[in-house]
């Protein structure tokens, strides 16, 4: 034994270690993929070995490997292993083999749950670090759902070093398992309180990480990291938090008013530059946001342009980088404050580092004007000579474009000049946006009119020179502007000073060449430009030249009859047919021209590139239907006939017929005119555009400019010059025009002047000319592109169904279910045994806490999982099952229950919204409190929701401050805590942790009062008494009808009507059947087929002593006014000898309260509604009542249906709605024993019924 | 969120990677690649901040790095991090190995690669920043190395000596060490 431990060490003494590895490498340089490979078969060989040590050297030489490139996965179970080790040496190797490279799909890392979960709770931290570093690689869904209560402990730990590593890695397990974030989300919270730096600083960057991708739901932690912002002083935590405000700001101005004076003092304090940086960031942020009425916040915006202008005039180009970023993002909302220094930025264009000239290019997009633009873009030009050959100049290509295009071309005086800059970058070589250069030219000489002769000129001279243009066969390179110049020539061929010779060149051999869809093109437009000629060619006497233009297109033409691509093809060989008939008809003497040029008639309007998404599917049409009965599946053919139709951008310019029949041409027009004007699904222009673009002497009346000819009209290639570029001359030429319109103005001006003799000029004759003083060069009309009639509005683009973070859009505001809690490990035989025939909910109590339970507590649980269902589902369907299944439970156990029914009715109604919607009140609360006396719009609808509130403000943490203890559900609202919070000192706030704790705990039993009692929970507090909704319908010997009446908020008409029936006598009872008379207003919904008066038959049948309850639907038409229904309940009692038919009537009593449905209301919201003056008031004052607020306010909720808005004290807002939309506000006060509701409704009948209601309600009591 | 962080020097050769989301390996070397592509072809007095990298990320990603003498540290980062923390955090990061390896050179790097593995650990963890305080990171580092040299170490005592023989048989150590005399000069900037 001894001796294999020796041999075991002298082999190890030669095996390599890291060090050596890595020197081998260096000393192999020419062979080292074969040295690496038999250094791989060595750590093969230790790998096999049983000593850890040499596994562990063999794992950290293979991580080194995997650096250099090399596939490691194999090794995986080693890996494994070595983690596994005790040693921390070695299992810090293992772990980090393992975060270099495992990842979701390694299959081994199932095996490591139990390992990494002892690691985790090792005495040593440093294990438990190393595993938590290793985890944060490589969690996966299982693991993050297995550990996440093992790392949830951690986050408590007593050393912050393993606290601060907790807190990270949740955000790994949220991501992973985002089930996990509302259990953890309250210690998170609480970490962001940690006393140490590190820990808080890691919580508000997880929290940070959260609300960047779901930043509303994190609003309400505005305060805590207001406060956190003005206490703390790590730069890191502050530039986080001032991070994550800039994402929050869209979603609730009011917090960028608050923002903005502590924002600005960092601004001036602060000396480190990302912290300043930061903090500009969000002011802008703040700004944008508020972009709309804040005059006054131009001091703001000054400090920021100016502090950014710092920036940029740094030496450092990091800041200068920085800057013109921030610049960009003031631009948006803020042009005329960065315009100012234009300077800088176009100084900024010149710099060395491509970095800073992108950034500064970005920036120019928004700088530009009508007065400078020819200015901005010759500097552009000049950058894109420098700039051969760079990914830069096709950055400046776009940027030129998008500056000139942006906004519909609305900075440019001259099109001329725009197109010869167009034609003077199609000189770039080895451009990828040829492309982008062709749409715009196509979409200049399409929309404005006025150019295209001027367009048509210069495309026929690019088209002459085309071999320029034709070294760079690429796609997308820069021949694709033939395609453009092609189309251009032949649609608007009537410009054409020489088409004959354009005709030509579109024919040459060398097109052939081309790409197939350009060459598609040309020969379509040959045909056109064809027409063309021969019109002008048939004017003349002499006809041998209209031959001589047939006889050249048929010999040139089978050129590209023979090409390989199909749509040349088909193209060319319909034309040359065409072209040989006509032929034909020449030699015979007729006079064809009108003829041909009539296949080419007509406009086309531009259409706009969305249209076509943008048509509404029409009502009753299923895109995804069949139509017909899909093919059965033995039919399959190979999809060859997909592969004939290319992609290539085969733009049909028009329907071709190619029969020269002038009258069937004319009628098949008519017909699909005809059948377009029916069709729904064509795209028609709207009438308007039809109106002025259709008729074609419209286009005459379009003022046609003179060009100036001392110009020449040649493409700047190698032959013509003139010492300037052509847009250059363009430039000077504007400059001139400009020049002599200024000239003119003078003078009249000055006559003016003369006439009137004002004494002093005001007007400042030489000052710069403002942007409105520049007219366009002409008249040019920009055509809109055309849209469907009824388009959609939007179509967003969606976001990325895969993104990870969506799955954490969950709200954190809601209380915790039981069910969400982690999973534990736990016993599951225990388990089992437990929970026999629970069927359904046996997997939820599976991933539950084994603790023990009382049957009473278990059946707690089960009102609490059922109470989350509901939430999640209106469904009233569902319900009933429900209710169904809980009451057969009941049956089985032997029990009546009815205080189950009502405590869930309470926690339902009562307990969600309120706390919802109390917690986005109290973060209003805070909000309001901000220092806004500038925006008096916002706060008055600030004041108007805190108007209710407004007076009993003062002092109201101190009254609750006894009451605490006697607190119950209802006032537990986070609302309250809240503004203690603010108010008390740490100890207490320890404390009502602590008792937070304990209401957990206590929620399921104070929601049920009679039951808190009989488990003795409830022992110092006092609960609020028990409640129900059920009142009596009608009792005799045999049974007894209990009945609640719940609003259908799906259906405006409907009301559900609950009904218990208890079986009270000794006898089974079956065969019960409810009938009702129906009134006018208020009918029962009975089945179909059934007659208005036949009785509805009850499901169930009742044994002695058990109830269960059935629900009916009813319609009612008007809900103002409460009524009354009569109705009968029949049923057969057997007993052991005999059965008797009996029958009991009763009265259902709708009252107008059970229109009503607890709905939450943000306290905004309810501003906006009181203020909107819809809403008819009245009041209401109650004496004598004798009970604490907060019942009363739970009694208002649970009656009557309301929610609380908001509540201070004795004060308090509340709101519902009916099934039928009308609003119910009410402002509920109360001092000694006087209680005043002042209530307000759209519908004052029925606003006058509830508060009768409410009164009868606190009669009673 | 920090979504990798590469170390390679002037001729594009990986002194450490560390993703934090999966790459296959040969998409690392592909990363790696390119980064230094477009890395090493910036001068020194341009900024440190870069766009683009197709292979990772998006328009939301930054490239933010330094060069050091030899090494280029390049962190990739999305929109969450701010620009100068993380040049920040680079200079708190090399300064770290500075301590550690007392006056670090790419050799330094290059054998003790694991090293550098478990320093950075403690600087950034899962793609985001765990610790900025040196002397922290520093104090935590050391504390380890101490429990694994009282375990022994990776590579025991008989094994050094043994490894000590074996290099001292090796003529060419010292020509490997003559491309270690361009120590990463750590300039002192000013405070974060």
């Amino acid at each position: 034994m001894a001796l294999k431990i020796v041999k075991g060490s002298i082999d190890r003494m030669f095996d390599k270690n890291l060090q050596d590895l890595v020197r081998g490498i260096r000393n192999h340089k020419e062979d080292e993929a074969k040295y690496i490979s038999t250094c791989i078969d060595e750590i093969k060989q230790e790998l096999k070995q049983d000593n850890i040590a040499v596994k562990a050297n063999a794992v950290c030489k293979l991580t080194y490997l995997q650096m250099l490139g090399y596939d490691v996965s194999w090794a995986a179970f080693n890996i494994v292993e070595v983690m596994s080790s005790s040693k921390f040496t070695y299992k810090r190797i293992g772990y980090l083999a393992a975060s270099q490279c495992f990842h979701e799909s390694t299959d081994v890392i199932m095996l490591t749950t139990n390992q990494i979960r002892k690691d985790l709770s090792s005495p040593n931290q440093y294990d438990t670090g190393v595993a938590l570093t290793g985890l944060s690689c490589f969690v996966t869904p299982d693991l993050a759902r297995d550990l996440a209560n093992d790392i949830m402990t951690l986050m408590s730990h007593t050393k912050p070093y393993i606290r601060k590593k907790a807190v990270l890695i949740m955000y790994k397990v949220f991501l992973k398992y985002p089930e996990s974030l509302r259990p953890a989300f309250p210690r998170l919270k609480e970490k962001l309180e940690d006393p140490d730096p590190g820990v808080q600083s890691a919580a508000v960057n997880v929290i940070c990480e959260l609300a960047r991708r779901n930043p509303k739901n994190y609003l309400s932690l505005a305060p805590l990291f207001f406060k956190l912002m003005t206490s703390s002083t790590n730069n890191w935590v502050l530039i986080k938090i001032i991070k994550l405000f800039g994402a929050l700001t869209p979603l609730e101005p009011r917090l960028g008013k608050k923002l903005i004076e502590p924002l600005t003092n960092l601004i001036h304090s602060t000396s480190a530059m990302s912290l300043l940086y930061e903090c500009v960031n969000t002011v802008i942020a703040v700004l944008i946001s508020l972009s709309s009425g804040m005059p006054n916040h131009s001091a703001s915006i000054q400090l920021c342009v100016q502090k950014l202008r710092i920036l940029i005039e740094d030496s450092d180009q990091n800041l200068k980088y920085l800057g013109l970023l921030a610049m960009s993002k003031i631009l948006k909302t803020h042009p005329k404050s960065v315009q100012s220094h234009k300077d800088l930025i176009l100084q900024c264009l010149d710099d060395k580092d491509e970095s800073i000239r992108l950034r500064a290019l970005d920036l120019l997009y928004g700088m530009v004007s009508k007065k400078n633009l020819m200015e901005i873009v010759k500097k552009l030009m000049l950058h894109v000579d420098k700039a051969e050959g760079t990914t830069y100049r096709d950055e400046l290509l776009t940027k030129i474009i998008d500056i000139c295009s942006q906004s519909n071309y609305q900075y440019i005086t001259n099109f001329e000049w725009y197109i010869s800059i167009l034609v003077e970058l199609t000189r770039l070589e080895g451009t990828r946006h040829g492309h982008l250069i062709a749409s715009q030219m196509l979409d200049v000489a399409i929309r404005v009119k006025a150019i295209r002769a001027f367009a048509v000129a210069q495309m026929a001279t690019l088209l002459d020179n085309a071999h320029l243009l034709t070294g760079n066969m690429q796609r997308n390179g820069i021949c694709e502007v033939s395609y453009a110049a092609a189309w251009i020539c032949g649609e608007f061929s009537e410009h054409l000073e020489n088409p004959m010779q354009t005709l030509e060149a579109m024919l040459r051999p060398k097109v052939a060449t081309l790409p197939g869809h350009i060459q598609a093109v040309y020969v379509q437009n040959a045909a056109k430009l064809f027409a063309t000629v021969l019109k002008s060619q048939e004017g003349n006497t002499d006809s041998t030249a209209a031959q001589e233009t047939s006889q050249l297109m048929i010999e040139r033409l089978p050129l590209f009859v023979q090409s390989a691509n199909l749509e040349v093809q088909e193209r060319a060989s319909c034309i040359l047919q065409l072209v040989k008939y006509i032929q034909k008809l020449q030699q015979k003497d007729v006079e064809v021209a009108e003829e041909v040029s009539a296949l080419f008639a007509g406009e086309l309007n531009p259409v706009a590139p969305k249209a076509q998404k943008k048509v509404p599917v029409p009502e009753g049409l299923d895109l995804d239907a069949w139509i017909n009965e899909p093919p059965s599946e033995s039919e399959s053919e190979d999809e060859q006939p997909k592969a004939i139709f290319t992609k290539e951008e085969t733009k049909h310019s028009r329907p071709r017929h190619i029969e020269v029949d002038e009258k069937e041409l004319a009628r098949r027009r008519e017909a699909r005119k005809q059948e377009q004007a029916n069709n729904p699904f064509y795209i028609k222009a709207s009438p308007s555009s039809q109106k002025v673009y259709q008729d074609t002497p419209g286009v005459e009346h379009i003022p046609v400019v003179q060009i100036d000819l001392s110009v020449p009209l040649k493409v700047p290639g190698e032959t013509q010059h003139q010492g300037l570029p052509m847009s250059d001359q363009y430039v000077k030429l504007e400059e001139e025009r400009r020049q002599k319109e200024r000239a003119e103005k003078k003078k009249k001006e000055k006559k003016k002047r003369k006439e009137k003799r004002s004494g002093r000029g005001k007007k400042h004759d030489s000052g710069p000319e403002s942007e409105e003083d520049i007219t366009p060069a002409h008249m040019v009309d920009i055509v809109t592109e055309e849209m469907p009639e009824n388009a959609l509005p939007s179509d967003d683009d969606d976001k990325d169904p895969n993104d990870p973070h969506k799955a954490l859009d969950i709200d954190l505001d809601k209380p915790l279910a039981d069910s969400e809690k982690l999973p534990v490990r736990s016993h599951r035989a225990v388990e089992a045994a437990k929970s026999p025939g629970e069927d359904g909910d046996a997997e939820t109590v599976a991933t539950q806490q084994p603790k023990k339970k009382s049957g009473k507590d278990k059946r707690d649980d089960k009102k609490k999982d059922k109470d989350k269902e509901r939430k999640k589902s209106k469904d009233e369907k569902k319900k009933k099952k429900h209710k169904h299944e809980e009451k057969e439970e009941d049956l089985l156990r032997g029990e009546v229950h009815e205080p189950v029914v009502q405590s869930e009715g309470i926690s339902q109604v009562a307990e969600l919204p309120t706390s919802t919607s109390a917690e986005v009140s109290d973060l209003d609360f805070w909000l309001s409190n901000a220092p806004v006396p500038s925006n008096t719009q916002e706060a008055a609808t600030v004041a108007a929701a805190e108007a209710p509130v407004a007076e009993v403000v003062s002092g109201a943490a101190q009254d609750s401050e006894p009451d605490e203890p006697k607190d119950t559900e209802m006032e537990e609202t986070k609302s309250s805590k809240h503004k203690k919070k603010k108010q008390k000192k740490e100890k207490e706030e320890k404390e009502k942790k602590k008792k937070k704790r304990h209401h957990h705990h206590h929620r399921h039993s104070d929601g049920g009062g009679e039951e808190s009692v009989q488990n003795g929970t409830v022992e110092e507090e006092e609960p609020l008494p028990s409640m129900s909704n059920y009142c009596l319908l009608a009792e005799n010997s045999y049974i007894k009808m209990v009945y609640d009446i719940q609003g259908n908020l799906q259906d405006g008409s409907q009301v559900v009507v609950s009904v218990i029936f208890e079986n009270k006598c000794d006898s089974f009872l079956k065969s019960m059947e409810f009938n009702v008379l129906d009134s006018l207003n208020s009918k029962l919904q009975r089945p179909e087929g059934s007659g208005p008066h036949d009785g509805l038959t009850v499901p169930f049948q009742l044994p002695p002593g058990v109830s269960n309850e059935a629900r009916f639907v009813f319609t009612v038409q008007s809900i103002v006014m409460p009524q009354k229904l009569k109705g009968t309940l029949t049923f057969i009692v057997k007993n052991e000898e005999s059965s008797t038919h009996e029958k009991l009537d009763f009265k259902l009593h709708f009252t107008c309260t059970s229109y009503l449905i607890t709905t939450p209301c943000y306290s905004d919201a309810y501003a906006k509604l009181l203020e909107s003056g819809d809403l008819k008031g009245s009041s209401l004052k109650l004496e004598g009542v004798n009970m604490p607020f907060h019942h009363l306010l739970a009694r208002i909720c649970f009656h009557h249906h309301f929610s609380v808005v908001e509540r201070i004290d004795s004060c308090s807002s509340m709101y519902s709605r009916s099934i039928q939309g009308h609003h119910v506000c009410l402002l509920v006060k109360s001092s000694g024993q006087t209680v005043s509701i002042d209530a307000k409704c759209d519908e004052p009948t029925m606003l006058g019924n509830v508060l009768d209601e409410i009164k009868q309600t606190f009669s009673q009591c | 969120m920090i979504k990798a962080i590469l170390i390679f020097n002037n001729h594009g050769k990986p002194r450490l990677i560390r993703f934090y989301q999966y790459f296959t390996e040969d998409m690392q070397q592909q990363i790696i690649r390119e980064t230094f592509h477009l890395v090493s072809k910036r001068d020194d007095n341009v900024c440190n901040f870069l766009e683009g990298g197709s292979l990772i990320g998006g328009s939301d990603y930054k490239l933010i790095y330094r060069h050091y003498a030899t090494l280029y540290f390049v962190f990739c980062v999305d929109s969450s991090e701010s620009e100068l923390g993380i040049l920040d955090l680079i200079q708190v990061f090399v300064e770290t190995l500075d301590k550690c390896f007392e006056n670090v050179c790419e050799l330094d790097l290059i054998f003790h690669m694991d090293k550098v593995h478990y320093i950075l650990q403690e600087v950034v963890m899962g793609g985001m920043v765990l610790e900025t305080n040196m002397n922290e990171i520093v104090a935590q580092v050391e504390v380890q190395n101490r429990m694994e040299k009282s375990e022994g170490g990776l590579s025991a005592a008989p094994a050094r000596a043994v490894s000590a023989v074996k290099n001292m048989n090796l003529p060419e150590i010292p020509r490997n060490i003559n491309i270690g005399d361009i120590n990463i000069k750590v300039p002192s900037l000013s405070p974060f």
